[in-house]
Parts: structure tokens; C-alpha cells; sequence
């Protein structure tokens, strides 16, 4: 029982990370229908620039105080992540904007993989996996019989909190209600006074935001990062938006939590142990994709005149 | 003609001399309308002469090939969304509402361009948020109520019936706070009695001092609706006027419904005649 219950909490800390990640894939593709495949790096390059803030911005004076360095390094890592996913969308798929959908696809990976190896290249000694600080309170917060160390009880809350605000700022708020305009019918809401580019680059900023704020937390929960953690947990946060529906908010966590708590379970019960947690996710991927094309929460078929 | 009449001349919108060429189709050859302030404008002519093309010229959704359209006075920005915000706001022959949007989301993308919020505190709410988000709601329901559609603003749009989807697409136009309305077809598929609803609205709307294009199969709407009508045919403007002279014009009833019976039997009795004295 205890174990069932420490698998789940375990489940739920992966949720919650991959629930931030695919809550940018999720509304990149509402607004202009791009898989991004890159969204995963934006995770990747936030981890990296918090990482990068402790290292090089705090004085060690300040360093244990997680109340200065943490704050601190999810600016970094948040400013890091946003101006590389505006770049990236102001340079790679804006030229792409009316291309064959098939062409921003093939971009997104070039920039995934051009992003993991820029990390590789010029970020100091990271050809090998980094020590991540554990900024945040080195301790185990233990619930009954349960222990979660409190950076991954942290990563629950702050990724329940966001998904929330998101969705009160998609739902109420005058650049959201342009946001859903715009993924509903891109040229009427030209006609109605909202400016597409806008409303796509704000999408982006929400996204990387999400993914910088992530990246920094994931970091300090599992304490060493390299450039391909991006590539990993990306593919989950996809598979999870896809789960969950693509192009829906709600789907999107919901996805994410069920993928966690499948990695988490499958790789305990399941024959063949973590070595094939990963069957596990796909299986039910596939499953949910036979009988469910449009995903748990997706619109099905969208109907346009 | 009285004073009020004499004010109402100032023209609000023009276009001149408009062509629109898509590769090798002309869609539009030099036309040219004109809008005085206050007034109700019918654009009426057979499928494809060019109608809603012209509507996509004055909402810079097309940028003429020739000629210019000019909005008092200054050229049309080539942004569809800075065309809005000049004053010009349009509704659709097909209806493209925001599907799963509510009818009040509707109407408030309509407000987008007149409000403000910051992006802090659209994600907390603050006070100044509220005030502004509550005098957008009001403004919204205002114009629901003025298009005559009330108790449905919850409901998601694509589920209302046809007739009040044509109405809210023009209370989302009109929340746009614009100088001038084009309505693409409003009455499209209504019956007799939404008709005469639809005119009595675009009257009201005229009244508020929004001047009005209208596009329209129906003549008898048009020129019962219209202060001049121009009839497009072919991409060029074939005639235009008061209601009266347009309908009155041979040209627009054998453009329109062929030549008049009357017409043609004339036609035959004269070519007759003629046969006749070349026989005698």
C-alpha cells in the first residue's frame, strides 16, 4: 500500500512537470495548428538559465537562501526561455505562416536539435550531465506513510496554481478571448480588430513561460540536467496533449497527470519494470487514439464554413 | 433640402476607381461608390459581379490592384485589423461567427480594439481589470439587446438559429464602434417577418449615426431600405441612384431579370413593324 501510494506521488510530480510542457504544445497548435516540436528545448534552455543564474548571477553569499536563488533563477530561466521561443517563432515559423503545414514540422525539429546541441556546444561542460542546485528545501515532506521530497511537492502546487491563472486568462481576459477568436477563425478576428501576430506571439511567451518555470523546478527536483531532457520529457508533454486532446488547456494537465501516473505505476506493476514504462505510455496513447481520435477533451472535427 | 440633410453630406467613405485583377480575372474594374455620413447605401447586382469583392477592398482583406479607397479622407490602412479600428466593421454572407464561442464572447471580441488591460492584471483581476472587463460586458449586452436578442448570451453561438446569428454578427460588428457598417446579405434565407425586422434594425443602426453599406439579393429590401443604390455588374458599376431611378433604369431590369415581357413583345412588334415597311 505504501508503495502504491509513494508510485503515485511520484506519478504526479512527472505530471505535474510535463502537465507545464504540454500546455504550450497544447495552445501553440489551438492558435496556428503547429506540432512544436521544439517546445521541449524551451524546457531544456530554461533549466539551463536558471541553472545559469545561479552559477553566474548570485553571490554565494545569497545562494542558500532559496527564498533569493530560487526566484532569482525562475527569472532567468524564464527570460531565457521566452526570448528563445520568440526568436523561434519570429524567425523559423513566421516565414513558414502560410506554407504547407508539413514545412513548420520539419522546422521545429531542425530547432529542437539545433537548440540541444547549441547547450552542448556553448553552455561550459555541457557535453556532460550538469549538477542542478537543490535550491529549494532540502527535505521530505511526508504525508502519512508517503515521503515527496518538498521540490517535487512544489512542482505539484506551482503547476496546479499556473494551469489555473492560465485558464482564467485564456477564458477572461481580453488577449485570451483574442486567443480563442484567432484559433477559431484566424481572418474574422483580423476583421475584428485583433492583430494575429500578436495574438501568436503571446502564445509563445505563455508557453515558454509555463516551460522556463518548469524547467528550473524539474532541476532542482531531480538535480542533474543535461540537453536532452528536453527531448524526453517534450515527448511526453506531446504524447499527454494528445491524450488529453490537442489544442484543449484542460486535457492538456489532465494528460499529463494520467502519463505521469502511468510511467510511475507501469514501471512498479507492470512486467519488465521501469526498463518498459515507456511501452506502457505509448500502449495507451494508441488505445485512447483508436477509440477516441480527437483525445479525452478534444473538439471532434472542427467544423468551419 | 433641409439643414439636417446639408450636414449629413460629408462623405464618410469612397472608393475610387477600384480594380481588383486576380491573375487574369478582373473582378472589379474601376469602380467607384461613395458614402455620405447618415446615409444607407445598397449595392445590388447578379452572383459574382463583384459585390463581396468590394467588401474585401474596404476592409483591406484585398489591397485594389488600382485606385484607392479612402475613409474620410485618409487611405484605407492595408491591415485588415487597423481598418477596424479606423471605423469600418463588416458582417459575412456566410455567417463566421466564433463557432464555440459564447454570444457574449462574441460581442466582446468585438470590444477588443476599444479596451485596455494590462497583462499583469489580466492574469490577477485587479480592480481597474474588473471595472473595465464589467463596462465591456455592459457595453456588450447593450448591443445584444439592441440587435433584439436577449436571454441567449450563455449560450455558444453556433446553436443559435439562423436569423440570430445574422443579428449577433452584427452586434459583434457594431461593438467595433464603427463609422460605417457593411452588411453582406443580412437577410440571406429569412423569412418575410425577420426581413422587415432586419430593415427596421438597419434603420435604427442608421439613426445612431453609423452610415450603412448594404449588400443584397433582394431588391425589393434594398430599394425600400436604400437613400441611393449602385447595381454592380460584371466587376463595373452599371448605374446608380435613387432607389427610383435605378429601378426605373432598363439597364438594371434587363441586367437583373432579363428584358421585361412587355419589352421584348414591344421589341418583336417593332422588329415586326419594320419587316413590314422594308416588305412594302
Amino acid at each position: 500500500m505504501t508503495t502504491l501510494l509513494q508510485q503515485i506521488a511520484n506519478g504526479l510530480v512527472l505530471g505535474a512537470t510535463i502537465g507545464l510542457i504540454a500546455l504550450g504544445y497544447t495552445m501553440v497548435y489551438g492558435i496556428i495548428q503547429l506540432i512544436n516540436f521544439a517546445h521541449g528545448e524551451v524546457f531544456m534552455v530554461g533549466a539551463f538559465g536558471g541553472l545559469a543564474v545561479y552559477r553566474w548571477v548570485l553571490p554565494e553569499s545569497v545562494r542558500g537562501d532559496w527564498y533569493i536563488s530560487l526566484p532569482a533563477m525562475l527569472v532567468g530561466g524564464v527570460v531565457v526561455a521566452v526570448v528563445i521561443a520568440v526568436l523561434m517563432e519570429r524567425f523559423a515559423y513566421r516565414p513558414l505562416r502560410n506554407a504547407p503545414r508539413l514545412a513548420p514540422l520539419i522546422t521545429a525539429l531542425g530547432v529542437s536539435v539545433a537548440l540541444q546541441e547549441a547547450i552542448r556546444l556553448w553552455f561550459p561542460n555541457a557535453d556532460a550531465a550538469q549538477p542542478f542546485p537543490r535550491v529549494f528545501i532540502d527535505a521530505q515532506v511526508r504525508l502519512g506513510d508517503v515521503s515527496i521530497p518538498a521540490s517535487g511537492l512544489l512542482l505539484i502546487v506551482v503547476s496546479v496554481i499556473l494551469a489555473v491563472l492560465l485558464q482564467t486568462y485564456i477564458s477572461r481576459s481580453r488577449m485570451g478571448r483574442a486567443m480563442r477568436a484567432t484559433s477559431q477563425d484566424r481572418d474574422t478576428a483580423r476583421l475584428m480588430g485583433v492583430n494575429p501576430d500578436r495574438v501568436i506571439v503571446l502564445t509563445f511567451v505563455l508557453g515558454a513561460t509555463l516551460a522556463g518555470i518548469a524547467g528550473v523546478l524539474y532541476g532542482s527536483f531531480i538535480t542533474n540536467v543535461d540537453n536532452s531532457i528536453g527531448f524526453q520529457n517534450g515527448i511526453f508533454a506531446f504524447t499527454a496533449a494528445v491524450l488529453g486532446g490537442i489544442g484543449s488547456l484542460r486535457g492538456a494537465v489532465i494528460g499529463a497527470f494520467i502519463i505521469g501516473l502511468i510511467k510511475s505505476l507501469g514501471g512498479q506493476y507492470m512486467p519488465g519494470g521501469t526498463q518498459y514504462d515507456y511501452v506502457w505510455i505509448f500502449v495507451v496513447l494508441i488505445l485512447v487514439l483508436v477509440f477516441r481520435p480527437q483525445g479525452l477533451f478534444g473538439e471532434a472535427e472542427r467544423v468551419r464554413a | 433640402m433641409s439643414a439636417a440633410q446639408h450636414r449629413a453630406a460629408d462623405t464618410v467613405l469612397e472608393a475610387s476607381g477600384v480594380t481588383m485583377i486576380f491573375g487574369g480575372l478582373t473582378a472589379l474594374n474601376d469602380v467607384s461608390i461613395r458614402l455620405e455620413e447618415g446615409r444607407i447605401v445598397g449595392l445590388i447586382g447578379p452572383n459574382g459581379a463583384g459585390k463581396t469583392t468590394l467588401f474585401n477592398c474596404l476592409t483591406g482583406l484585398y489591397t485594389p490592384t488600382r485606385g484607392s479607397v479612402r475613409l474620410r479622407g485618409k487611405s484605407l490602412p492595408s491591415d485588415p485589423a487597423k481598418v477596424t479600428s479606423a471605423g469600418i466593421a463588416r458582417t459575412f454572407q456566410n455567417i463566421r461567427l466564433f463557432p464555440n464561442m459564447t454570444v457574449l464572447e462574441n460581442v466582446l471580441v468585438g470590444r477588443h480594439i476599444r479596451m485596455k488591460q494590462g497583462p499583469i492584471a489580466s492574469v490577477f483581476h485587479g480592480p481597474v481589470f474588473r471595472k473595465g472587463e464589467a463596462a465591456a460586458r455592459a457595453k456588450s449586452r447593450e448591443l445584444l439587446e439592441f440587435v433584439g436578442l436577449r436571454g441567449v448570451e450563455t449560450e455558444v453561438a453556433r446553436n443559435l438559429p439562423y436569423g440570430d446569428q445574422r443579428r449577433l454578427e452584427i452586434a459583434r460588428a457594431l461593438a467595433t464602434e464603427p463609422e460605417v457598417l457593411l452588411l453582406d446579405e443580412p437577410t440571406a434565407g429569412m423569412n418575410p417577418q425577420e426581413t422587415e425586422a432586419a430593415r427596421q434594425l438597419i434603420f435604427r443602426i442608421r439613426d445612431t449615426g453609423v452610415s450603412v453599406v448594404v449588400i443584397e439579393h433582394d431588391t425589393k429590401f434594398i430599394f425600400s431600405l436604400c437613400d441611393t443604390v449602385s447595381v454592380l455588374v460584371q466587376g463595373e458599376v452599371l448605374v446608380e441612384g435613387s432607389p427610383e431611378t435605378v429601378r426605373d433604369d432598363p439597364r438594371v431590369i434587363e441586367a437583373y431579370l432579363g428584358k421585361p415581357r412587355e419589352e421584348v413583345e414591344a421589341d418583336v412588334a417593332e422588329a415586326a413593324a419594320q419587316q413590314q415597311r422594308e416588305d412594302s
